[in-house]
């Protein structure tokens, strides 16, 4: 009664204080205090998740079919094609891990110079040029997305122009009869057509040149990932950022048919670290794709693949390292007009126009003597000066007078046994499929490889196109798939 | 899953499919399936006409695909063969098995690359080509127009919504062309600076471009709405 009285009494002063509970306590910010209530009883109703301690939305989830360890271009591709491959709706669970989302640091897929050309002496990379460049035509049939934006590739047909001198000739003929076979659009020019066609170029030295007249040219990359990554994410797989920092894996004894045995590996789980913290889930899987770009050398060491004595197969190693390559931007006012090709030098040096300003992108490959660091993603302005300007301006004497407005580097996952990829299963670590090593290649055939990845897993053949010259047993049998490449 | 929201969609009013897809999975596929229909609608009118070919020879199968697109073909020495506004055409140029064509007008043909391949490769004689705002033209097709190099020599690319700066650039194997309209090309960024290279590219050529007071800046009150940039999810 006296409480009621004074509760009557000091209604005021109380108000100004807040309400009091039962036992005395203050129970102020009540609002904050319902909220956090609210939150908790969504989390039990249907439909949500329901961790009881912390919230872990950020985390992968703790299963999944298939792991891609990398989400660059070659990653996103086997996505792309798993899930439009398989055999009903929402079969697969595809899970990607991507290390950097921002694709500046780690990814090669970022920097590079997105040019695409059949000319190649392997047969097989002829035919992956083919079905990328079928695919990029159509790419908004393949990439639509209700209610999102058309994807535009901005795509050069300017051709590919491959310049050779006197001693590559006969290989370039070769060649160039291999790729019209295959369907390439592909032709010979001597070197007087050369100065008829294309002016400004100084054809001293040049005793043969390929030229492709369509299906060849350029795009920009960036695009192409992000569509790639709109379209994966609207059939269903999920994109987290994080490491990939152990595997969990179980053996098991096997006998060849002649009698060997054979300890063959499976991978049950994968350890996914959150980017700057220590926090990680583990991920049940039944296959993994490592489509991790330059660090797969990495990757595959997690995995177990080359820990064993050298020349077995157990030690034989995924022999795929990150190289730095710069690409150089510059302006000259006086140099190639709008018909410019991708130009590729006897020398190595390649350059291609960009945009509508007579400004040119280039580069050059390094031989092995002159490679640079790939600890860092640091420019060496030198390199230009000294290696690619002089053989640019042999070539084109427009180009004496240029000005570089811009470097950047990115590394190339270079494979250092025969620098064409890796394509296919372990033979030891059974659930493990490869799809990198293309040594600045994987950006264009990234279609074709995507969609022969996932054949493999899903089919366990490849169907489309026979990738088998690509599997990870030619290290351990030294059977080198050799191509002479410029770029 | 979720969708990505453009800016477009939340600007401009929502349909009720696009409400209801938001809450219902089969909406949603419903959606998906309207849009592939869509997409593979165009491709049934493109399809190619290789079994004709073998019956009547290159130029007559050309002269089918353009005219049952709705465009005009002109035989050599012969008139304007035109189909009506029924879409009806007679039909004595089957017997012109020989007679090379000399002239298609294909303006506002929902031709495209697939479609490509029964126009440039049967007809070598070809000398005159109109593709003037065709929707389906774009780069690509332009790639595929260096097997005309020897016989074009006028070509008319006018209003072409997907024909870019970009394909202009391969149109430099057409070394016998005489005249080549680029005028009213939306999707190029800077025809004024577009139809410099081009003329540069082509020293023969005479070409149509863009009008000079286009590159002049608009009055204040003239100034188009700037439509952002679409976000990417």
């Amino acid at each position: 009664m006296l409480r009621k009285v004074l509760r009557i009494g000091l209604g005021s002063g109380l108000s100004n204080r807040g309400l009091r509970t039962r036992r005395g306590g203050f129970t102020l910010d009540w609002d904050a205090k319902m909220s956090e209530f609210k939150k908790k009883i969504e989390c039990i109703l249907p439909g949500k998740q329901w961790e009881e301690l912390y919230d872990t939305s950020h985390l992968p989830p703790k299963q999944s079919d298939v792991v891609i360890v990398g989400g660059g271009i070659l990653g996103l591709s086997v996505a792309f094609w798993l899930k439009k491959l398989e055999s009903r709706r929402g079969a697969i669970r595809v899970l990607v891990v991507e290390q950097d989302h921002t694709y500046s640091r780690a990814s090669s897929t970022g920097p590079s110079v997105g040019g695409i050309w059949q000319q190649f002496s392997v047969p097989e990379n002829v035919q992956l040029s083919l079905f990328s460049v079928d695919f990029l035509r159509n790419i908004n049939e393949h990439l639509a997305v209700v209610d999102a934006p058309l994807v535009d590739l901005r795509y050069n047909p300017s051709g590919c122009l491959l310049l050779a001198s006197e001693k590559d000739a006969a290989t370039l003929e070769n060649n160039v009869k291999m790729q019209r076979q295959e369907g390439a659009k592909v032709c010979l020019i001597s070197p007087e057509q050369l100065q008829n066609k294309f002016p400004w170029i100084n054809t001293e030295g040049v005793a043969l040149a390929s030229y492709g007249m369509e299906d060849e040219g350029w795009f920009d990359a960036w695009s192409l990932l992000q569509g790639l990554r709109r379209k994966v994410q609207s059939m269903g797989v999920l994109l987290y950022q994080g490491e990939v920092t152990r595997f969990i894996t179980s053996s098991g004894q096997m006998q060849t048919p002649s009698g060997e045995q054979v300890v063959l590996r499976r991978i049950n789980e994968v350890h996914v670290k959150m980017d700057k913290s220590l926090e990680y889930q583990p991920v049940e899987c039944a296959a993994v794709i490592n489509a991790a770009g330059p660090w797969s050398g990495q990757v595959a060491e997690l995995a177990g693949i080359g820990k064993g004595l050298p020349g077995t197969l157990q030690g034989t190693k995924l022999p795929v390292e990150p190289r730095k390559r710069y690409v150089h931007l510059w302006h000259c006012p006086q140099g190639p007009g709008l018909e410019t090709p991708l130009v590729a030098d006897i020398s190595g040096v390649y350059f291609r126009r960009e945009g509508l300003g007579s400004n040119y992108l280039g580069g050059y490959s390094p031989t092995e003597e002159e490679e640079p660091d790939p600890t860092n993603l640091e420019v060496d302005h030198d390199f230009f000066q000294n290696k690619v300007w002089p053989h640019l301006a042999q070539r084109v004497p427009s180009f004496k007078t240029l000005k570089v407005q811009r470097s950047w580097a990115g590394y190339y996952d270079y494979n250092t046994f025969d620098q064409n990829g890796v394509v296919g299963p372990h033979p030891l670590v059974v659930n493990m499929y490869f799809a990198t090593g293309f040594s600045g290649h994987g950006l264009q055939h990234a279609p074709g490889i995507g969609r022969a990845v996932a054949e493999m897993v899903l089919d366990g053949q490849f169907n489309t196109i026979d990738m088998s010259p690509f599997l990870f047993t030619r290290f351990y049998l030294g059977e080198k798939l050799q191509a002479y490449n410029i770029l | 899953m979720s969708e990505p929201v453009t800016p477009d969609s939340s600007r401009k009013k929502r349909t009720l499919l696009q409400f209801l897809s938001d809450y219902f999975h089969d909406i949603h596929a419903l959606r998906e399936y309207l849009l592939r229909k869509q997409i593979l609608k165009g491709n049934r009118k493109n399809r190619s006409f290789a079994d004709i070919q073998e019956k009547y020879g290159p130029y007559v199968t050309g002269a089918l695909f353009i005219l049952k697109q709705g465009g005009a073909v002109k035989f050599q020495d012969k008139e304007w063969i035109r189909p009506n506004e029924r879409g009806h055409f007679p039909t004595e140029f089957l017997e012109f098995r020989k007679v090379p064509v000399e002239a298609v007008d294909a303006s506002g043909c929902a031709i495209n690359y697939q479609g490509m391949s029964n126009l440039p490769v049967p007809l070598k004689e070809l000398r005159f080509l109109s593709l003037q705002c065709c929707p389906n033209v774009d780069d690509w097709c332009l790639s595929r127009l260096y097997l005309l190099a020897d016989s074009l020599q006028e070509l008319s690319l006018a209003g072409c919504p997907q024909v870019s700066e970009r394909g202009l650039a391969c149109l430099h194997h057409l070394q016998n062309l005489r005249r080549l309209d680029i005028s009213d090309l939306p999707a190029v960024s800077h025809p004024g600076l577009t139809q410099i290279l081009v003329e540069e590219m082509l020293p023969h050529c005479e070409v149509l471009g863009t009008d000079w007071a286009q590159g002049l800046k608009l009055e204040p009150d003239q100034q188009p709405q700037n439509t952002p940039s679409p976000v990417s999810p």
